[in-house]
């Protein structure tokens, strides 16, 4: 299968970010099987959404992807020659006791981006998340929205193919929630493939091109967002849809 | 009045003294290198000890944990025999030198600097392993930042080791000899004082220490806490 409809979704024209297969993956850390066996290929431009009920397998299955885990069976590969540049947003942001222009440019510089560019291209990055007048501030006295859009910055300034989120609203308030989905929607525009796991539908919804939805460790459906919302087609995708909806 | 500790202290340090002043010198000169050579070493094998995994890993924590109670004087021990004509090192004619001194401190205060920076900075690991990992930080790579980023417990665990290498006499004594004009430190000196029966100068001694020790607490206090209330 080629990935036809990239360009459709793909406005700018830009390359098309690479796509994601799992191959039989299955992780069981000492014999508990916690996920898969799962084969599945992320193509369709995205943004890919993973939903399902809490131990899903959803952080998992990111875990996996971006290479945070190593199965213990199957293989998770990429197309292109090499592994694609790949980034990653927490729920809760990891940051470092320094301040946010030096988080921003020891990420630069763990990933061998020459001195005198760091601290402009960390500014632009910055700059570009409404961050400017925290540049000198620590990072870890930052309110939450602050933090989580620092991180997004940070993933932002190495510029990469590839970018995982797991569940980075959680913590929020709807302002913030909404800096982060705008984020997430412009990384997407630049050409980046973004997968991201949510509890929250309406923004599921609003976010999502494709739906993986997983259950008990396994992918029950991936189908492009507007099936998965219309018409879901798995037992289980329908039973959460009505669930939350009663709820 | 003369008897009277304080008053020696005080009138030791208002005469400026010039062998006190030699001896808190040299103290203060011993202990800080030490101090300054076993952070150097020990503050990256620490760190090492925390981010690899490798054969004997649990012997190694247990070792260094176990040698920071090691005794001045095996210490002492230990050095005088490596330095002394006959020992390995006895070219060097190290022994009764403050250099001598020096390396029995650093001896004593390695393994407290490195014991307690590997669980610093195993705690600091904990929380940013996934995202080293994702940041693509080989193990090499992520030591400068966990020990920068953990600057604030390291000095506290480094003032320990400080604590340590100023208190201590036996290995000093053994390898320096107390030589007066050379290898007389405080520790040393408040020794010789007490056995000689000279009890207002070695407790006069005992207070222009503490004195000294408490000043460089309480400014490495007060910096950190300042850095700290700034950076958390």
């Amino acid at each position: 299968m080629s990935s036809l409809n990239v360009p459709v979704n793909n406005p700018i024209g830009l390359r098309a970010p690479p796509s994601l297969s799992f191959e039989s993956v299955e992780f069981n850390p000492l014999g508990h099987r916690l996920f898969g066996p799962c084969s599945f290929t992320l193509e369709s431009p995205g943004p890919t959404l993973v939903l399902g009920p809490n131990g899903a397998g959803k952080s998992l299955m990111l875990r996996l992807a971006h290479g945070l885990l190593s199965p213990t069976a199957g293989a998770v590969t990429w197309s292109g020659a090499s592994t694609p540049r790949q980034a990653m947003v927490f729920q809760t942001p990891v940051l470092l006791r320094r301040s946010a222009l030096a988080n921003l440019t020891h990420a630069l510089a763990v990933n061998n981006v020459p001195r005198k560019v760091r601290t402009e291209r960390a500014l632009e990055a910055l700059a570009r998340f409404g961050l400017s007048a925290c540049a000198d501030k620590p990072a870890r006295v930052l309110s939450g929205g602050e933090k989580q859009r620092l991180a997004l910055a940070r993933a932002w300034s190495l510029s990469p193919s590839v970018l995982f989120l797991d569940e980075p609203t959680s913590a929020l308030d709807p302002s913030a929630i909404k800096a982060v989905e705008v984020a997430v929607q412009e990384f997407h525009n630049q050409g980046t493939r973004v997968v991201m796991t949510t509890h929250d539908l309406h923004q599921a919804r609003r976010l999502a091109g494709d739906v993986l939805f997983l259950s008990e460790g396994k992918v029950q459906e991936h189908t492009s967002a507007d099936v998965f919302f219309r018409a879901p087609v798995s037992r289980q995708a329908q039973a959460f849809i009505s669930g939350e909806l009663i709820a | 009045m003369e008897d009277n500790a304080f008053y020696v202290a005080l009138s030791l340090l208002v005469n400026f003294d010039a062998s006190l002043y030699q001896i808190v010198v040299l103290s203060l000169q011993v202990s800080l290198l030490a101090v300054l050579i076993a952070a150097v070493l020990g503050f990256p094998l620490g760190a090492a000890v925390a981010l690899w995994q490798f054969p004997g890993r649990g012997g190694v924590i247990v070792a260094l944990n176990a040698l920071m109670g090691l005794p001045p004087v095996v210490a002492g021990l230990g050095v005088y025999l490596l330095l002394s004509r006959a020992g390995p090192l006895g070219e060097l004619g190290l022994l009764f030198t403050p250099g001598a001194m020096v390396i029995a401190q650093v001896i004593l205060v390695l393994p407290i600097l490195a014991a307690l920076s590997r669980q610093k900075v195993e705690e600091l690991l904990g929380e940013y392993q996934e995202q080293f990992v994702s940041l693509g930080m080989s193990r090499a790579r992520m030591m400068p930042t966990l020990l920068w980023d953990a600057r604030f417990a390291l000095l506290t665990v480094l003032l320990a080791g400080f604590g340590r290498a100023s208190a201590e006499v036996g290995a000093v004594m053994m390898v320096g000899g107390n030589i007066d004009g050379v290898t007389r430190v405080m520790t040393t000196a408040i020794v010789l004082e007490t056995s000689k029966g000279a009890l207002p100068l070695a407790l006069g001694l005992g207070i222009v220490l503490l004195t000294l020790v408490m000043a460089i607490n309480a400014t490495a206090y007060v910096l950190s806490e300042t850095a700290k209330r700034r950076m958390e």
